[in-house]
């Protein structure tokens, strides 16, 4: 079976030099991550870590009520091990203030508005501290659309954008990622026994061969299901791509001057950096 | 004779140029201090790579201030500058310009603009129309910039043109990962087919590759200078600044075509008759998409204009 070519050690150079870059560049030496006792937020902390020196990153534990204890003590590990700062900041009584005045929201709407209550704090932060935050969505979650917009998705710079969640998993345990939070069940914990693979109905292994395939080496339909993938799995697989495409773009714009934002006015992001 | 080429393998800023001027001067002067007669800088250094849309406000005409001052820097070291070259009737051209002495000694305007994948030149550029080699103090040599190497007609033009060495400014992005490498996929390929040039044309290949990070997008370095016999005269760091020096010996390239005279034995009329045929109808590939039809292949289409292909 193909394997998605890693070589963790060249990777982990390439990104801690992005972060250093890309952070520097702006005028900063410091950057906010949140960190959730997952992998993604722990693999991009320790690699902050190594890019700036511990002392330059700030992690944010963000629980509500109902979080997992096991996600707290494993954000906990993080920062023991990496030696960051860190900071807890519970969101229960905002969230549950939020929502006594629409009871009736489901599970969806309440996890939606936790991530980005979390984003919003991780900003306050950032301007507080005069630093970036630091990104964790991976290539998985990006081309899935499973995440919320303008929550966990949004950041100022992320170095794991073009990694699957296998390759993530791979370089967290070479970069020293506490074993405890590599091997467990990814989830969002956004509510209780919530797993990422219960809930996209496939594990990360099988998609992220089927998107590497599909995406990085451009195999057609046809090729991918001479390769064995189930058409029905390709068909969602690529259906949860188009349906979310709206969430890696910028907001449309109605066109109406000569140059438009984001369409024919075209600048890099790092403009005069 | 030998020479002493450095290559400048630096990180510069996205659409500053003073600033990228400074950093060309710090070079220079480190280089000078280590003896280099002549100083590569990389594709599009003193602008930044990714400029989109500001391709208009870093470009420079050959009569602007910015280039009054680099031919002044030259008369120390003679260097080959990456910049937005801005033509007369206002083109704006992806060139390197070779200044010798405290003039401009040639000016190449990169012919392939890449225009695919992460790659939007054409989009910002216009293309050059020419590949020339050219007399300097050192011999007679060529400049190339980056995707122009990929094309492999450019490089035998080169060295048809009596080019004993060639200069590649590039700004190299890098991509795809394999395991156990210490390099990146495409930084690979370079340095294979960098290899693989110097030895099939029996020429010194001069390689000269950017670092730093532009919107996420990395280069990766690794600049490299190769003799005739395809041994690295030197080498610089992965992914990280540098600036290296090598000996340009051009006794080893005489060496080399005694040993073996490819461009001697070069039959250039049997190659212009065969392109000339081939330019005259479209290519065995294109036929073979259909069945070829009874009583012999009839080509259908119109004529390719000449010289240009239609993206």
């Amino acid at each position: 079976m193909n394997q998605i070519p890693t070589n963790v050690g060249l990777l982990r150079s390439i990104l801690v030099s992005f972060i250093r870059n890309e952070v520097q560049k702006v005028g900063v030496d410091r950057v906010v991550v949140g960190l959730s006792g997952g992998v993604d937020s722990s693999l991009s902390a320790m690699l902050a870590a190594e890019a700036l020196g511990q002392s330059h990153i700030l992690g944010v534990m963000l629980p509500y009520v109902s979080s997992s204890p096991e996600s707290l003590s494993h954000a906990e590990l993080v920062v023991q091990k990496s030696g960051i700062e860190s900071l807890i900041v519970d969101i229960t009584r905002q969230i549950d203030a939020y929502f006594e005045q629409f009871p009736v929201a489901d599970q969806r709407r309440r996890g939606n508005k936790m991530a980005r209550e979390r984003m919003t704090i991780l900003y306050d932060h950032s301007a507080r501290w005069n630093a970036l935050v630091l990104g964790t969505s991976n290539k998985t979650e990006l081309l899935l659309g499973y995440g919320t917009l303008y929550g966990d998705m949004a950041s100022a710079i992320n170095p794991l954008g073009d990694l699957y969640k296998t390759q993530v998993w791979a370089l967290a345990e070479f970069v020293g990622v506490p074993e405890v939070i590599v091997s467990k069940k990814p989830s969002a914990d956004l509510w209780a026994g919530q797993t990422d693979e219960g809930e996209l109905g496939f594990s990360y292994s099988e998609v992220d061969r089927l998107l590497y395939l599909m995406v990085d080496e451009r195999y057609s339909r046809e090729e991918l299901i001479a390769k064995g993938f189930p058409e029905g799995f390709v068909d969602d697989v690529t259906l949860r791509i188009m349906n979310s495409q709206f969430k890696r773009r910028l907001p449309v714009i109605a066109k109406i001057s000569q140059r438009t934002v984001d369409r024919d006015f075209r600048y890099a992001r790092d403009w005069g950096k | 004779m030998s020479y002493r080429f450095g290559i400048a393998q630096i990180n510069p800023k996205l659409g500053d140029v003073e600033a990228n001027l400074a950093l060309y001067e710090e070079k220079l002067r480190q280089a000078r201090d280590k003896g280099v007669e002549l100083l590569l800088f990389p594709e599009l250094t003193l602008t930044g790579y990714f400029l989109r849309d500001m391709v208009p406000n870093v470009a420079l005409k050959l009569s602007s201030r910015v280039i009054r001052h680099l031919k002044g820097l030259s008369k120390k070291v003679g260097f080959v500058a990456g910049m937005v070259e801005e033509s007369s009737d206002y083109r704006f051209f992806n060139a390197a310009i070779h200044f010798e002495a405290g003039e401009i000694r040639h000016v190449h305007r990169k012919v392939y603009l890449p225009t695919y994948g992460m790659f939007d030149e054409q989009r910002y550029f216009a293309r050059g129309d020419r590949i020339r080699a050219y007399d300097t103090k050192f011999g007679r040599i060529a400049i190339l910039v980056c995707e122009d190497l990929w094309h492999p007609s450019t490089i035998g033009l080169a060295a048809l043109d009596g080019a004993l060495a060639i200069l590649c400014p590039s700004a190299s992005p890098l991509r795809g990962l394999t395991e156990g490498r210490v390099q990146d996929d495409n930084a690979r390929y370079w340095e294979m087919i960098n290899q693989a040039y110097a030895e099939t044309f029996n020429l010194f290949l001069i390689f000269g590759n950017r670092v730093g990070f532009e919107d996420g997008v990395g280069f990766w370095g690794g600049s490299e200078i190769l003799d005739p016999f395809g041994k690295r005269v030197a080498k610089a760091k992965y992914y990280d600044e540098d600036l290296i020096v090598g000996e340009v010996a051009f006794e080893s390239v005489r060496r080399k075509r005694t040993m073996a005279p490819i461009l001697r034995d070069e039959d250039l009329d049997l190659t212009i008759n065969e392109l000339m045929r081939i330019r005259e109808r479209p290519s065995h590939l294109k036929i073979q998409e259909k069945a070829p039809r009874k009583g012999g292949l009839k080509v259908k289409g119109k004529k390719r204009t000449r010289g240009r292909k239609k993206r």
